[in-house]
């Protein structure tokens, strides 16, 4: 409990150094927000116009950097992370919940379906070597150095395009209401096929190498051979010996990727033009969305810190060693 | 040999004494081994047969056990001594059926004979077969003691799931007993049925191991130097242990050790391998007395003795051989202080010494000691 505790204390440490950073980043990037968005209109601005944009976005007042960071935090807790310039005049938050949970759908059930495949068949080729699951793995390697994007492109170019059944673009069909009815959920699932199948393909020979060569390393432990001396069944000494030793270091790289799962696969959603986070954070960038980036770069940096924390915990579930008596 | 000089000292007190009488009877090695009778009848209970195990196959295949005749009889403690690479532990694990590849039986027999029954051949048992001869017929506790518990599952779990592997249908609350009962066999205490090994010491890991052992009553045990990563207070302890278990339960033990000091303590007979053969087996006093093979004396030279004039510590010039390539006629002939004339053109089978007296039983495979009636 006590080094619960402690880690909790240690992510709440980390948690402000990241929000910390988080707001004065941007601020040292130089010019602001209104200066942006002149050169956006090209000085087609008059100085009323430009006096009425330092007031909206709180710029007018002098106030110390420290006052800003107070005011900062007062408006996260309220859970205010500004205005963003792209959507204007939608909150950043607004825009965040929008499409994060496009995001935490597509790349969420792709990244628990890529470990859960991924880490089976690893068992199976880690178990029987040089069995045809061990066979391939050469194939699985190839494609896992395939760039996702690279491999998006290729299957709009092959699958998609008119009168095809794949959508090439977007996350629903144009003109649909989003709603929970049949109409919308069936063509979310239908445009989000090729965009999972790409991380899919991509990301599942990951977990299928490290998982086998895990099994490969745990076999060769004496308390194996015990188990196989005990005349324990096969599947026994596979999974409750072997895949469940080896599996420990891949939980930790599971709960990792699951924080990156809010990043999303950046590149792909924009091949895709999936209404996701990372297409967010895309646009943001191209529009010098700071307030959006902000907010999004904050989502992302949470999400990480609670995979992390999560990593944390399921180790201490699987694992007896770490933990401590007491 | 540096292996077997060390620690000998501190464990030559016999066997069945307690630990800080030495100086009551400080023991003479010459009066301390046998603490046991031998069997009354030498029944057999496991038969290798010429046993062959490669490693690799083909052309590049190297022999590590040749030709191995080895019988272990019903209550007995034989002990198998030899240096490192001599061929030991894989003839366990060849019996054993245990080799990892590229390990690969290329011909004997191991035969098994159960309390009641037809022996039979382990080699040729199916898997399914196989599964349910091991553990329950014969157990192994292996070399590592740290290492041989799964490091994720409790004590208990590990005791258990052998039992109900081969005894289905027990409940939860007899599993839990036999489990309790298997500790309290070995001296550990029951509230440490929920431990994991982590949490426990390595003599700890090992009394839980060879509890494990006993767990279905298996009427031969095979110990591959149980107690060689442990102290030597926890060696004796361990071995006392085991000696009075066996007195209880009546399993027989087959002792896999580099140290020879050990087996000639507590061992009932002792066989001598070299280069993947037996090349002496006797009882271990008439061995430790009269040793016949210049290489069972070299060994039984390697360790002082408690009491008893000072001598020369010679050990054995030369290094163990290279089993890729190893020498022609007796293999120990290239090390061996007394090679004559035929030591490096022709093999000296293995049997009983012509010279010996009617009715001992032992064998050497030594041109100093030839035989009439070699093994097999």
């Amino acid at each position: 409990m006590k080094h619960l505790l402690r880690r909790v204390a240690f992510y709440l440490f980390t948690a402000w150094a990241a929000i910390t950073l988080n707001f004065f980043i941007p601020r040292l990037i130089p010019g602001d927000p209104v200066r942006s968005m002149i050169s956006r209109y090209q000085g087609q601005l008059n100085a009323d116009a430009i006096q009425s944009l330092y007031i909206l976005f709180g710029l007018d007042e002098k106030k110390s950097l420290w006052q800003q960071y107070v005011e900062y935090w007062s408006q996260l807790l309220h859970g205010d992370l500004g205005l963003s310039f792209t959507f204007f005049p939608a909150p950043v938050s607004q825009v965040i919940g929008d499409s994060i949970g496009w995001t935490v759908t597509l790349v969420g059930i792709t990244t628990v379906v890529s470990f859960a495949i991924g880490t089976l068949l690893g068992v199976l080729a880690g178990w029987r070597r040089g069995s045809w699951v061990d066979g391939l793995l050469p194939a699985t390697t190839f494609l896992s150095s395939i760039p996702y994007f690279w491999l998006g492109l290729i299957a709009i170019t092959l699958l998609a395009g008119p009168g095809s059944f794949f959508p090439s673009s977007g996350g629903y069909e144009p003109g649909l209401v989003p709603a929970w009815d049949q109409w919308f959920i069936g063509s979310a699932v239908q445009h989000s096929i090729l965009p999972a199948f790409t991380i899919l393909i991509s990301s599942v020979s990951g977990w299928i190498l490290s998982m086998r060569n895990m099994m490969v390393t745990v076999a060769a432990e004496d308390y194996i051979t015990v188990a196989h001396a005990k005349g324990l069944p096969e599947r026994r000494v596979a999974l409750a010996y072997a895949a469940r030793n080896a599996l420990l270091p891949n939980v930790s790289g599971f709960a990792l990727s699951l924080g990156f799962i809010v990043g999303g696969t950046l590149l792909v959603e924009i091949v895709f033009s999936y209404p996701g986070l990372g297409f967010q954070l895309f646009q943001a960038v191209g529009a010098k969305d700071y307030p959006l980036m902000q907010g999004v770069f904050l989502v992302i940096t949470l999400s990480v810190l609670a995979a992390n924390l999560l990593a944390d915990l399921a180790y201490l579930a699987l694992d007896p060693r770490t933990r401590k008596e007491g | 040999m540096s292996e077997l000089a060390s620690e000998s000292s501190a464990r030559s007190r016999p066997l069945g004494e307690p630990a800080g009488s030495t100086a009551t009877r400080a023991p003479d090695v010459e009066a301390a081994p046998v603490p046991l009778p031998t069997p009354r009848r030498r029944e057999p209970v496991l038969e290798i047969r010429n046993l062959n195990v490669d490693y690799g196959l083909g052309e590049n295949a190297v022999h590590a056990v040749r030709e191995v005749h080895l019988t272990l009889h019903r209550g007995e403690v034989l002990g198998l001594a030899g240096e490192s690479g001599s061929g030991k532990s894989t003839l366990a694990y060849g019996a054993t059926r245990l080799l990892p590849p590229p390990g690969v039986i290329s011909g004997g027999q191991v035969v098994y004979h159960p309390r009641d029954g037809e022996p039979y051949d382990v080699l040729a048992l199916s898997p399914r077969e196989l599964r349910a001869f091991r553990w329950a017929e014969t157990s192994i506790v292996f070399q590592g003691a740290m290492n041989s518990l799964n490091p994720v599952h409790k004590i208990s779990q590990q005791l258990t799931d052998v039992i109900r592997a081969h005894t289905p249908g027990l409940s939860r609350q007899a599993l839990r007993d036999r489990a309790r009962e298997l500790l309290g066999l070995v001296g550990i205490a029951a509230d440490r049925l929920d431990a994991y090994p982590h949490q426990l010491s390595g003599g700890m890991r090992q009394r839980v191991m060879i509890g494990m052992a006993l767990a279905l009553e298996p009427q031969v045990v095979i110990m591959d130097e149980p107690t060689t990563a442990l102290d030597v207070v926890m060696q004796r302890q361990i071995l006392r242990q085991l000696v009075g278990l066996r007195e209880r339960l009546g399993f027989s033990v087959l002792f896999i050790t580099h140290d020879l000091s050990l087996l000639v303590e507590f061992a009932d007979r002792i066989a001598i391998m070299y280069g993947g053969r037996i090349v002496e087996e006797a009882p271990s006093a008439a061995l430790y007395r009269d040793s016949l093979h210049p290489y069972s004396h070299g060994l039984l030279n390697s360790f002082p003795a408690l009491r008893g004039e000072k001598r020369d510590l010679t050990g054995i010039p030369g290094s163990p051989p290279d089993l890729r390539s190893m020498p022609t006629g007796c293999s120990f002939n290239p090390r061996c202080p007394k090679a004559f004339d035929p030591c490096d053109k022709h093999l000296p089978p293995l049997g009983p010494p012509s010279a010996s007296p009617a009715g001992s039983v032992r064998t050497v495979a030594c041109w100093l000691h030839p035989t009439t009636a070699p093994v097999g």
